[in-house]
């Protein structure tokens, strides 16, 4: 019988313990190799060649500029509101990983005759039986996303600087608009996994058809809505360094700045790893390889198409993106939720 | 209005396959064009330079980066006792070669022109008649 603590046995923390470290180091490992991967992306599109110089073909460049961020010189601005100052990054920075706990990156495996799911929050007993399962997912996820833009606006507001300040009530305002679309876009999945749980919802694509073909529409918006709620290229506007010299993080610099760059791209990932699972069918895919491949091998798909995406777009301006959001997406998902119901009620039943 | 959105993905996504037109540039030399105007040289004959301090390249220069001082020789000739380029003011026009009547100045292709200091950016007669 196995010592339990609060009701559950050691294995289970172990299993915790290890879960979010694997999880940790992934997210960490695929930002590093995400800013290089862009620049070479990116630069391949634009016919040059991108980081060269620092290991082959620039494969240690990430390294090099972390240390390079260590080394560089930490400047607060004499008004600045200090303690906010130096908070706003972490602030940025947490929800960007916390969001992980409830994403399924595959089924579950068998370690020493415990079947350890591989989602963060879960926990199988010993007979494989679920014990829990986060069952509000997706709700979780949605409050974690629009966490993050606390850190952009306390860091616009502390910088104690004009443009810091419009970055950040700019990112607030563009939050505010591209959430509600994004959100209306879930509820149709929502309606037709008839769940809020992100296994729930995996599970449902598992036989048919992913969401993003039952829902095209809802795909769609939701990752075009996902690409704005984390400001990526075209919607960068809060930092739009044309106009607003950076913006919320003109101020900042060293490691601080690094952060904010750190959540921009641990975002990205959420974001995608969201659409994978919400939308392409999680970690399913053809049994000849375990299903955390097939997890990982979509999320870097849609990473690729997010950098693609930046490399081919123009910003938006800020009345556009207002009028996509408020105008344009928030009308569609509204008719999209409205006759996924009524296909729901009337025809799938 | 979703054509030319799917059609600039397309742009870039063929951009991807086409060899890029980077230069590795310190291990990979620039190949660079007849006509290209770099650091001045002045020409040599009979192993002295060829000017004869005429003036003209000083007054004919936009930039006023030329200073010569005319000396005269052994043979009473003329020549150019001091010949110096500030390299900080010239604007590469060629003027000055244009306006050589004896062919004394010309361009070369060297355009690895950076200094730690100001001074080294005064290019004197001796420095011009030591570049190829």
């Amino acid at each position: 019988m196995d010592t339990l603590i609060l009701g559950l046995p050691v294995a289970y923390y172990i299993a915790m313990v290890a879960k979010v470290l694997v999880a940790f180091v992934f997210v960490l490992l695929t930002v590093a190799y995400a800013t290089y991967a862009e620049r070479k992306i990116i630069g391949h599109m634009q016919v040059r060649l991108g980081p060269m110089r620092t290991g082959w073909h620039g494969l240690l460049q990430p390294i090099a500029d972390g240390v390079k961020l260590f080394f560089k010189e930490e400047i607060i601005p004499s008004q600045a509101s200090k303690f906010a100052f130096l908070i706003a990054p972490l602030v940025a920075l947490i929800p960007a990983f916390i969001s992980f706990a409830v994403i399924p990156f595959g089924d579950s495996i068998t370690i020493g005759g415990y079947t350890v799911p591989l989602q963060i929050a879960a926990y199988y007993d010993q007979a494989g039986k679920q014990v829990f399962d986060i069952n509000v997912g997706v709700l979780y996820i949605l409050a974690m996303a629009s966490l993050g833009v606390y850190g952009i606006v306390l860091a616009g507001w502390a910088s104690n600087s004009k443009y810091s300040l419009l970055g950040g009530l700019r990112s607030a305002a563009q939050m505010i608009s591209y959430e509600l679309a994004a959100g209306l876009a879930i509820i149709s999945v929502f309606m037709l996994s008839e769940s809020l749980s992100l296994h729930k919802i995996v599970a449902d694509q598992a036989g048919g058809a992913w969401y993003a073909f039952k829902q095209p529409l809802a795909f769609v918006i939701f990752f075009i809505c996902s690409l704005a709620e984390i400001n990526r290229t075209p919607f960068d506007l809060p930092e739009a360094e044309t106009e607003l010299v950076s913006g919320f993080c003109t101020e900042y610099s060293s490691m601080k700045y690094a952060m904010f760059f750190m959540a921009e791209y641990a975002n990205m990932i959420t974001v995608c790893a969201v659409t994978t699972t919400l939308f392409l069918g999680g970690w399913h895919g053809p049994a000849f390889l375990p299903g955390w491949f097939w997890f990982i091998a979509k999320v870097y798909f849609l990473i690729f198409l997010c950098m693609w995406i930046r490399a081919t777009y123009p910003r938006y301006r800020y009345d556009q993106l207002m009028r996509l959001g408020w105008k344009v997406f928030l009308p569609l998902t509204l008719v999209n939720v409205m006759a996924t119901g009524l296909w729901v009620m009337f025809i799938s039943k | 209005m979703i054509m030319p959105l799917i059609k600039g993905l397309q742009i870039t996504i063929s951009h991807m396959f086409k060899k890029p037109v980077t230069l590795q540039y310190p291990t990979e030399r620039p190949d660079v064009k007849p006509g290209f105007r770099g650091l001045h040289a002045l020409n040599v004959s009979h192993d002295k330079a060829k000017c004869v301090a005429c003036y003209l390249c000083p007054t004919v220069c936009p930039a006023k980066c030329i200073t010569v001082e005319a000396g005269e020789d052994q043979n009473h000739d003329k020549y150019a006792a001091k010949y110096e380029i500030d390299m900080l003011r010239c604007i590469f026009c060629g003027y000055c070669v244009e306006a050589c009547p004896v062919d004394a100045i010309r361009m070369t292709e060297q355009f690895e022109l950076a200094n730690y200091s100001r001074a080294d950016f005064t290019y004197t007669k001796d420095r011009l008649l030591e570049k190829k």
